[in-house]
């Protein structure tokens, strides 16, 4: 990490100094708190009363979990939760072992072929789901796959963003640590499983929390795939349910804050890898 | 690399190295396939797909019947088409530079790494964690008419009564506003790693010369920092014109109202597909989307020679 000096208005003196430090701080606070002030208004206004509202002051004068209450019990939320969480976890395991596998043979295995395999899969990478929704949506019907768990997951898996980083990460990774293995004669499949995947436990864990999050945060698709409203995860539930209780945004924005807490908890918990991975990943 | 394999192989005798090498290649092809048929029938299939389709006319049964360039020619005289390229152009051309500013600025005002700024970082990139479903609602509810609290602080500054997503003339500004407050964090952290990669020595040079601030930002800063504003952005070009993120914001804050003053060519796409069932004709639009797509990246890689900024 090297920090730059560019912002450092040469100063004369020391106070001037602690002056402009101070007023650059206080900008960037500002900022700041702008950045996160929706964040706040929708927590302020999930524990609001609904008289309470469209009231200015930010915090509410009556803190109520009245709100949360209603959504977790009028409303099949816990379904929409548990769905949610069943799709991001069962694509975050599946995608994680497809794409090791992949990006170890990428990296490591020689076979005819392996660099325009690589570019084709790189490729995918500027297709955007928008683009290619409806022959998406026929393919999925057409395979039986419309209004099922099959449907929600299968095609959320398969990202040549995940096969990138890992294959870059099985390049930086030093031979020797597979060579022990290999004059042990171990097959290809002992030392992807003995020896490559425990070498990438730091990787697997931040793409981990990514996918789990791009999934749990993810609506286009399953708006798309799954009309039953048992299949409904979280995202397409609360876009319905603001349709449904148009003007009790006290209850809107309580489904948002429970939709939105687990994420920003993992946030919070995990922010220097969730950070760095994207920073790193951004495809420098 | 192929030394350290031969050489291990080499210690065989010479009827077992054959078949290694064709075991390597075996297991190679078995350990992509999940990934490379996964990619082939999800992704590859339907972009092709998508420019056969728009030949055909597909009802919501999954009949299909071939029409020729019917859906071309429908295209060519639908105003509605016209009208949301028009709006999703004007989209992309405030949104990218927005990000860009806004994305840059942020990263120079946090870049020194200190307690203060991590935490700064942090609250700027929160937003992201966040599904556009929920942001969307959250700015609905700000900008409410007469009692949302942007609304209210409109009227507070003197604009007056301004209603920010049902007046079709400030409609696509307001969704434009909220992207950008929600991805801008994103740009922060990518400029934030094109930032880091800048040798200081430079900086501490130019300083001795007696540069100021501004000159070494223009002289040093910008001109390094190409790969990374070619990267930015062709991405958030691309986001703008076909991405899901724009679609879930104005499918969430506005459905495309009030009179289609936000539907993007994505939201119009997705009304023909699912709410009248003209499959043909959308994946018509999507091909076009396509083009427009390979014209924008085209056009970067032209704008910037190749892609190539070591010559500077």
């Amino acid at each position: 990490m090297s920090d730059v000096v560019l912002n450092d208005p040469a100063p004369q003196t020391g106070r001037q100094l602690t002056l402009v430090r101070g007023v650059w701080m206080l900008v960037t606070l500002v900022l700041a708190l702008m950045a996160i002030f929706p964040l706040l208004y929708m927590l302020s206004i999930a524990i609001k009363a609904p008289t309470e509202v469209f009231k200015p002051n930010l915090i509410p004068a009556a803190p109520t979990p009245g709100n949360f209450l209603y959504v977790l019990t009028e409303v099949p939320f816990w379904r929409y939760l548990l769905n949610t969480f069943i799709v991001s976890a069962v694509v975050t395991v599946v995608a994680l072992f497809f794409h090791t596998m992949a990006g170890y043979a990428l990296a490591r295995l020689r076979f005819p072929g392996r660099e325009a395999i690589f570019l084709a899969m790189f490729s995918t990478l500027l297709v955007s789901l928008p683009v290619i929704i409806v022959p998406l949506f026929i393919l999925v019907r057409a395979l039986g796959m419309l209004n099922s768990y099959g449907g929600l997951i299968v095609p959320a898996i398969f990202n040549a963003f995940g096969i990138f980083l890992l294959r870059q990460y099985y390049l930086s990774l030093p031979r020797e640590l597979e060579e022990a293995a290999v004059i042990d004669g171990a097959g290809y499949w002992r030392i992807y499983w003995w020896v490559i995947l425990p070498l990438s436990r730091p990787i697997i864990a931040a793409l981990a929390i990514l996918f789990f999050l791009a999934n749990w945060n993810s609506f286009l698709w399953p708006l798309t795939v799954a009309s039953d409203p048992n299949l409904w995860v979280v995202q397409v539930a609360i876009a319905n349910f603001k349709s449904q209780y148009a003007a009790s945004w006290n209850y809107t924005m309580a489904a948002s804050t429970i939709v939105a807490l687990p994420m920003l908890v993992l946030f919070l918990v995990f922010q220097r890898q969730i950070m760095d991975s994207i920073k790193t990943s951004g495809l420098k | 690399m192929t030394e350290i394999l031969t050489s291990v192989a080499g210690e065989k005798p010479a009827a077992v190295r054959l078949t290694t090498r064709r075991r390597e290649a075996i297991a190679g092809y078995l350990f992509i396939l999940p990934d490379a048929l996964g990619l082939l029938v999800f992704i590859g299939l339907p972009m092709v797909l998508a420019f056969g389709i728009s030949f055909f006319e597909v009802d919501g049964f999954g009949s299909f019947k071939f029409v020729g360039v019917a859906n071309y020619v429908r295209m060519w005289g639908d105003p509605l088409f016209w009208t949301t390229l028009k709006t999703t152009l004007v989209f992309a051309v405030m949104l990218v530079p927005l990000l860009y500013v806004t994305g840059l600025g942020l990263a120079l005002l946090v870049q020194r790494t200190n307690r203060f700024n991590t935490v700064m970082r942090a609250m700027f990139f929160a937003p992201q964690m966040v599904s556009l479903v929920v942001i969307s609602l959250v700015w609905q509810l700000m900008v409410v008419d007469k009692l949302g609290v942007l609304t209210r602080l409109a009227a507070a500054v003197g604009l007056g009564s301004i209603s920010f997503l049902g007046n079709p003339n400030i409609a696509l500004f307001t969704v434009t506003i909220a992207g950008v407050w929600f991805l801008m964090g994103y740009y922060m952290l990518i400029f934030l790693g094109g930032l880091q990669d800048i040798p200081k020595e430079y900086y501490e040079a130019a300083k001795i010369d007696g540069a100021s601030p501004i000159a070494s930002f223009w002289y040093i800063t910008l001109p390094l920092l190409r790969p990374t504003s070619f990267f930015v952005l062709l991405i958030s070009s691309v986001a703008a014109i076909a991405g899901a993120q724009a679609f879930d914001l104005v499918y969430v804050m506005t459905r495309g109202g009030p009179a289609n003053s936000t539907t993007l060519l994505v939201t119009y796409i997705y009304a023909q597909a699912f709410q009248y069932s003209a499959f043909g004709y959308a994946a018509a639009m999507a091909a076009l989307l396509v083009v427009l797509m390979m014209v924008t990246t085209v056009f970067f890689f032209l704008a910037t020679r190749g892609g190539r900024f070591d010559n500077e």
